[in-house]
């Protein structure tokens, strides 16, 4: 589906890719390619397998036990199912950031500096701090933090914990970062922040969003995924894809009248 | 019912009084089970505190004691092993005879005199005398314990006719008691003794002891086991047929009647294995097989209420699974695992039947020093008291009882405290 090889060299390819938990199938036959520094939005309807196919890509949903991938999944090239793969290391490039804003029950450093301890990023306690704060500042909350690093990160306001939950993403330096739903519990000004965010971390990151809103898919995405009861219908250019939609039913539910 | 011609504002309005009055039957109701239960409570606190208050404190006689060297130390070498065999009883009954000459001349009155003092004053001369071999040839005031009759007597609880003294004896009573030479003290022998034939001797220190070297075997075997039985089954186990039949397992354990766990430790830990009869290691092994599915089970409910984001978090960030169990999920279930071992380890602490299988309840004297002397416990001891013919028991087998669920008070308040400290954390 995606007709542009060569051109840009994608991050991460997925190939045939079907998923099942248990008997039912909630992906089928998925072609889709992610290229780097670029925002890429999955968009559809509730339960059309968007969330699934994120959580393909850093293989989250192997915690599910009776979920079954199959097909291929490449991060530049390397197939992330081979049984080879080390997962501490593929989730260590691939960040994800969940639905629901899920501090740890720890201050707000140590949030920031789990990711980075656990994988030995950080020389020494300076280094740390460096780390932490640079995190903080790129997910836009060090100037409401600075002064209250020690305090308890579940005292933030469901913003701030999203964008401390962004921070300790980024803190591991990882190459993509999957968002599942991020802004769907905030309100429009956490929401409008996070969307800014976005758009200035994919100078750095790649990025891939699972979004319910389609104005959010149009402002922050610069490549539009339409998924619809498990098919991956429709992907192109953002523009292209909400002006001239080439499927039925991504004009449909683009319209508001499916979904 | 509804009438059609109503509005539902009405029909509503119309419904208030009723809905109230059934609010008020309800709250009501709640008051009345919760004002059952204290009720209850206190009568039984109430009853086994009246009953097991005369427990700590003893009736004493005052006797101005002579140690006589040519009685204790004929050879006068200060030689422990002859001062320890040394007939400490005949000290006892010379004083008595010098404050009533009268009653040495028959060999019967003698004997009736030197029986309203404990034989238990001999022994604690010998103790005295021991420590501090200078005492002998000095003569001294010692508070010697009354038999246990003669205590029953000046508490009140057996009357002066109820035949169980001679006129004489309750003479020379009267008169020790008109000299000031009777006093009521605290009973510290109850607190520093083992279990004696002589209730005024008999104390709860050996059962204190025995309790505790079970309970510390039992938590030291149970608690690391339960705890990572339950990590496994619920943090890393696969879902298939053998885990939910180990997991069915678990939860029948958990109602398995101690006794049978009891009869457990007989045939593998004495029969199969030769351990020592009557050990606190024995009765700890027991009583952890009998909290163990406890423990599992609290852990792994436990485990399983920390939010399962928590753990999705430190693995999207590319925490192993190990390390999202170790510094996530266990630090926030940690309370509840805390709180659900005390519980299980106070069940374990009052527990009788699974002790009787295995020797524990026994009349044993001396207190345990190890995991290996023998001992009881203090349910066992309750148990043995409860079984004495001695009037005097009665009020020991209250205070045991009292000791009993001052632990188990103890033992919950920490539990409440440990959890209050933990989740305070956030």
């Amino acid at each position: 589906m995606d007709m542009s090889p060569g051109t840009i060299r994608p991050k991460l390819t997925a190939r045939g890719v079907n998923v099942f938990y248990g008997d039912a199938q909630a992906l089928n036959r998925v072609d889709l390619d992610i290229r780097a520094h670029e925002v890429t939005a999955l968009i559809g309807p509730s339960g059309c397998g968007k969330s699934t196919f994120l959580r393909c890509l850093n293989r989250m949903n192997d915690l599910i036990e009776i979920c079954r991938v199959d097909g291929d999944i490449r991060l530049d090239g390397e197939d992330i199912y081979d049984p080879a793969v080390n997962l501490v290391y593929l989730r260590a490039r691939i960040g994800m950031v969940f639905q629901k804003p899920n501090p740890f029950p720890k201050s707000i450093y140590d949030n920031v500096a789990y990711g980075p301890k656990i994988h030995g990023l950080a020389r020494s306690r300076a280094d740390m701090d460096e780390t932490v704060a640079s995190s903080l500042e790129r997910a836009g909350l060090w100037e409401e933090v600075k002064d209250r690093l020690d305090a308890p990160a579940t005292g933030l306001s469901g913003g701030q914990q999203q964008r401390l939950c962004i921070a300790r993403a980024i803190a591991v330096r990882p190459e993509v970062i999957l968002m599942d739903e991020p802004c769907s519990s905030l309100d429009p000004i956490a929401t409008a922040r996070i969307e800014a965010l976005m758009d200035e971390l994919r100078q750095n990151f790649t990025i891939v969003i699972v979004t319910h809103s389609m104005q959010q898919a149009a402002r922050v995405s610069q490549r539009t995924a339409f998924f619809h009861l498990g098919d991956l219908v429709e992907v192109g250019d953002t523009d292209t894809v909400f002006t001239q939609p080439v499927d039925p039913r991504t004009e449909s539910y683009i319209s508001g009248r499916i979904g | 019912m509804t009438d059609p011609r109503q509005s539902p504002t009405e029909t509503i309005l119309a419904s208030l009084p009723r809905r109230r009055r059934a609010e008020a039957r309800f709250h009501f109701y709640g008051i009345a089970a919760i004002g059952i239960a204290l009720g209850f409570l206190i009568l039984l606190i109430g009853a086994i505190g009246h009953q097991g208050i005369g427990a700590f404190s003893q009736t004493e006689i005052a006797l101005d004691v002579t140690l006589d060297e040519s009685v204790l130390d004929p050879s006068g070498t200060r030689d422990p092993e002859t001062l320890s065999t040394a007939n400490y009883r005949a000290v006892v009954r010379a004083t008595l005879g010098e404050i009533f000459p009268e009653a040495m001349r028959k060999r019967r009155d003698r004997r009736k005199l030197t029986e309203l003092v404990s034989i238990g004053a001999g022994f604690e001369l010998r103790e005295l005398v021991l420590a501090d071999p200078g005492l002998i040839g000095r003569t001294m005031r010692v508070w010697a314990p009354a038999d246990d009759e003669v205590d029953m007597l000046f508490k009140g609880v057996t009357a002066r006719d109820s035949g169980r003294f001679t006129g004489k004896q309750l003479e020379w009573l009267d008169r020790l008691e008109a000299e000031g030479r009777i006093r009521s003290a605290f009973n510290w022998r109850f607190f520093s003794n083992g279990d004696s034939r002589e209730p005024e001797l008999a104390g709860i220190l050996g059962a204190m002891s025995g309790s505790f070297f079970a309970l510390l075997t039992c938590l030291a075997l149970s608690f690391p086991l339960g705890v990572m039985a339950a990590i496994y089954l619920e943090e890393f186990a696969p879902r298939n047929r053998w885990t939910d039949l180990v997991e069915i397992n678990i939860n029948n354990l958990a109602a398995v009647p101690s006794i049978v766990f009891g009869l457990l430790g007989l045939a593998v830990f004495l029969g199969f294995m030769g351990l020592a009869r009557s050990a606190p290691l024995v009765g700890g092994m027991v009583l952890a097989l009998m909290t163990l599915p406890t423990i599992i089970i609290v852990t792994r409910a436990s485990l399983h209420a920390v939010p399962p984001s928590i753990r999705e978090a430190a693995i999207g960030l590319g925490a192993s699974r190990m390390q999202a169990m170790l510094h996530h999920t266990l630090p926030l279930a940690t309370p509840g695992i805390m709180t659900g071992t005390i519980i299980g380890m106070a069940r374990a602490l009052g527990e009788l039947a699974p002790l009787i299988m295995i020797g524990m309840v026994a009349f044993i004297v001396d207190v345990p020093q190890g995991l290996l002397d023998p001992a009881s416990a203090l349910p066992v001891q309750v148990y043995i008291w409860a079984d004495s013919p001695e009037r005097a028991f009665a009020e020991k087998t209250a205070a045991a009882i009292i000791v009993l669920l001052a632990f188990l008070v103890v033992m919950n308040l920490t539990a409440v405290i440990l959890r209050r400290r933990f989740e305070r954390r956030w």
